[in-house]
């Protein structure tokens, strides 16, 4: 495959490898942000081979295990309710919410539908006139352009029946929170490049300055994470802290301005609660109130209930990278993909998955 | 496939439909009665022609000789026409696919339909017309049969259930027990191509690709590696659902052996690749429906491949790894860069309805 295959040679892979071998002469913490980074470092062995000194650090960049579990429950409502269609991602379809996820909901006899764009789901509410469709936007800033134009088609079409249940955040108030924590260890970070591909470079230049740290922009390739590695590691060996883009085949400083102009016209920046980290502030998107009528919550208003989270998931110490999953007790044993206690489990980029499928060596399990 | 392609539609204009009192299945095309005679005396008994069949008693007599294979599969694909083929085809490649893995020559299949009320007649015609077109591919006889109607929404045009019989081959020793350290993994052809054709054509996904189904019989090319290489071959899977990790994973379970592979000698074409990589999917857990995983003999296994190379349908065959002590219930996959990791079982479904 064309512009994947180049980057994961195993030639330029032992040549960066070398590289950050090269530079380091102490220990130092990273954080990829990007929960598809964390996948691609595990699933291709990475973090087998980086050298001891280099601790690499999840984050919480994924979008599925963030989403907060009263969110999660108003799904299942909605979808349990007469006339609805509930469309969404597959991976928020194991999600466990309080009482049930969306895909036990769908076997009880909810209409669930997996979708791979909210433009589906537009096409869906045109078909269906007599019912209600209900997209379930999650996602960081990537998956917030389509959202925002499946709003702006839904009034073009003058649809009442087409709504979005938002459950979208953003990056940069995250990376600050993480550093704002006490128990923080993190020297560098490796950026989420699919996030900077939309939003560009500039919003993570306060985070730099402010807090003297380096961060590099950095692709999911196995020769562009080591390539992301040995950018912070040379940064940090030289006492350095600057913003550096490493996937610039894919993104520009400015972002995609049309992608931009269209979560600018349809969403606003909000306060967003973090599953198991909390309530951020700024780390949002809500949907600008003169479009309230494509808003879910607004239009359906759910009876109270209590979100109640299962005590025994430490999803929250994961995501902000102060705990490995494996250290979790329930790890493998109360929680595994098929019977998952907490969404990192269930996510294709939260951390306790892949850990699961991929970084378990035979010795380890052998043991 | 484009022979294989050519010949069906050969078939197809050559059995034409008959006019019958509906366009569509009705209630009565079950009942028993005068719709289900219609049905098949204008239908299914003029395309599958056999003694058993024409005698039209309760069930076939058939005379076996020897160790017999019986298996049974149902199909429930959606939708029932994709690209590459359609449940018909399906529904017999499946069974006899079933019956090659156990080294046994495919003879005798049931045939057992449920349809939805309201399925076009011209949908019914078309599927049988494949069954035929594929039993007659795989030299085996439709010796029984039946048909049911449900009421509308209470199925989804069409189900079938197919029973498959076959003797076993005289050189035929497969089986777990066979089974030791130092013998080779092949695969016959390149992974995940049926279950991403299905993919293609799903609601909710519009992505335009020429990726075709693999369903193809399998029993002619496993009946010549027996004839040729005997008990050097030890065991025979076809990795249709859960796809080649789950198959792995099986017998790494139940023979307590340790496996392993290298990701760069399995053979995906790009375009399922490319597809796979696009959606999130993992090729190794995508389902196949025409290719066979096989456990040899290490002194059988290049002469094997190359074998496979040169017949059509397994030109992509490759030696992907090989059973070894360490390990065992484990398969570890070494990765293009050089990294290891184990492979697990599929949790949960990846594709719902894929055959």
């Amino acid at each position: 495959m064309k512009f994947l295959n180049e980057y994961r040679s195993p030639e330029l892979v032992k040549a960066y490898l070398e590289d950050i071998r090269t530079h380091l002469t102490r220990p130092w913490t990273i954080m990829e942000v990007c929960g598809g980074q964390t996948h691609s470092l595990v699933k291709n062995g990475l973090l087998e081979i980086l050298p001891d000194e280099i601790t690499m650090v999840h984050g919480p960049g994924c979008p599925v295990c963030v989403t907060p579990l009263h969110l999660i429950d108003q799904a299942v409502w909605l979808a349990e309710e007469e006339g609805v269609i509930l469309c969404s991602f597959g991976d928020m379809l194991r999600v466990p919410g309080s009482g049930k996820s969306l895909l036990e909901a769908k076997a009880g006899g909810a209409d669930v539908r997996v979708l791979y764009s909210p433009l589906e789901a537009v096409k869906l509410a045109r078909q269906h006139p007599g019912r209600e469709v209900v997209f379930f936007a999650v996602g960081f800033e990537t998956t917030a352009p389509a959202n925002a134009l499946s709003v702006i088609q839904g009034r073009e079409l003058g649809l009442d029946n087409y709504s979005i249940l938002t459950s979208h955040v953003r990056v940069p108030p995250a990376m600050q929170a993480v550093l704002d924590d006490e128990e923080t260890t993190i020297q560098g970070f490796l950026g989420a490049g699919h996030v900077c591909a939309i939003m560009g470079l500039e919003e993570y230049e306060p985070i730099v300055r402010n807090y003297q740290i380096p961060v590099v922009i950095t692709g999911f390739e196995p020769a562009d994470l080591l390539q992301g590695i040995s950018m912070v590691v040379r940064q940090l060996e030289g006492g350095q802290h600057i913003l550096e883009n490493q996937y610039s085949r894919a993104v520009r400083y400015q972002g995609n301005p049309a992608a931009r102009r269209l979560i600018q016209r349809v969403f606003e920046v909000n306060d967003r609660e973090w599953r198991g980290i909390g309530t951020i502030p700024g780390s949002g998107y809500r949907l600008r109130p003169e479009y309230a009528a494509f808003d879910a919550e607004q239009k359906f208003h759910r009876p109270p209930g209590r979100a109640s989270e299962n005590p025994e998931c430490i999803a929250g110490h994961v995501l902000k990278g102060i705990k490995k999953p494996h250290q979790c007790p329930q790890f493998g044993k109360g929680c595994t993909p098929s019977n998952p206690l907490g969404a990192p489990m269930v996510s294709s980029e939260g951390a306790c998955a892949a850990y699961y499928h991929f970084a378990q060596t035979a010795a380890e399990l052998d043991a | 496939m484009p022979d294989m392609r050519e010949a069906k539609l050969k078939m197809q204009l050559q059995c034409p439909m008959p006019s019958l009192d509906t366009d569509i299945v009705t209630l009565g095309h079950g009942s028993g009665g005068l719709l289900t005679n219609r049905l098949l005396d204008k239908g299914v008994f003029q395309l599958f022609q056999n003694e058993a069949l024409q005698r039209r008693e309760d069930g076939a007599v058939l005379n076996l000789q020897g160790a017999t294979a019986f298996t049974t599969d149902s199909f429930v694909v959606s939708p029932i026409f994709f690209p590459g083929g359609d449940i018909g085809e399906l529904a017999v490649n499946g069974t006899i696919n079933d019956l090659a893995m156990c080294g046994a020559r495919p003879q005798y299949l049931s045939l057992s339909f449920i349809l939805e009320e309201g399925l076009p007649i011209a949908d019914f015609w078309k599927v049988l017309v494949s069954v035929k077109f594929a039993a007659e591919q795989a030299g085996v006889a439709v010796v029984t049969g039946d048909t049911k109607v449900v009421e509308r929404g209470k199925g989804d045009q069409v189900f079938i259930n197919t029973t498959g019989l076959g003797t076993l081959h005289p050189r035929a020793r497969l089986g777990m027990p066979q089974v030791r350290a130092g013998d080779r993994l092949l695969v016959s052809g390149p992974l995940a191509t049926h279950g991403m054709a299905i993919m293609s054509v799903r609601e909710g996904l519009t992505f335009e690709s020429a990726i075709e189904s693999d369903t193809r019989p399998l029993n002619e090319v496993v009946w010549h590696c027996l004839e040729t290489f005997g008990d050097g071959v030890r065991l025979l899977r076809d990795p249709t659902r859960g796809g080649l990790a789950t198959v792995l994973n099986e017998l790494a379970r139940d023979g307590r052996l340790g496996l392993e592979i290298s990701q760069d000698r399995i053979p995906v074409q790009e375009s399922v690749a490319a597809a796979c990589e696009l959606l999130g999917l993992d090729p190794l857990y995508v389902a196949n429906e025409g290719i066979f995983v096989a456990v040899v003999d290490e002194r059988v296994a290049e002469p094997m491949v190359e074998m496979l190379r040169s017949r059509p349908g397994s030109s992509d065959a490759a030696i992907i790894g090989e059973v070894v002590n360490e390990h065992a219930g484990q398969v570890v996959l070494r990765s293009a860069i050089g990294g290891r990791r184990v492979v697990q079982m599929l949790a949960g479904e990846q594709l719902p309805r894929i055959c």
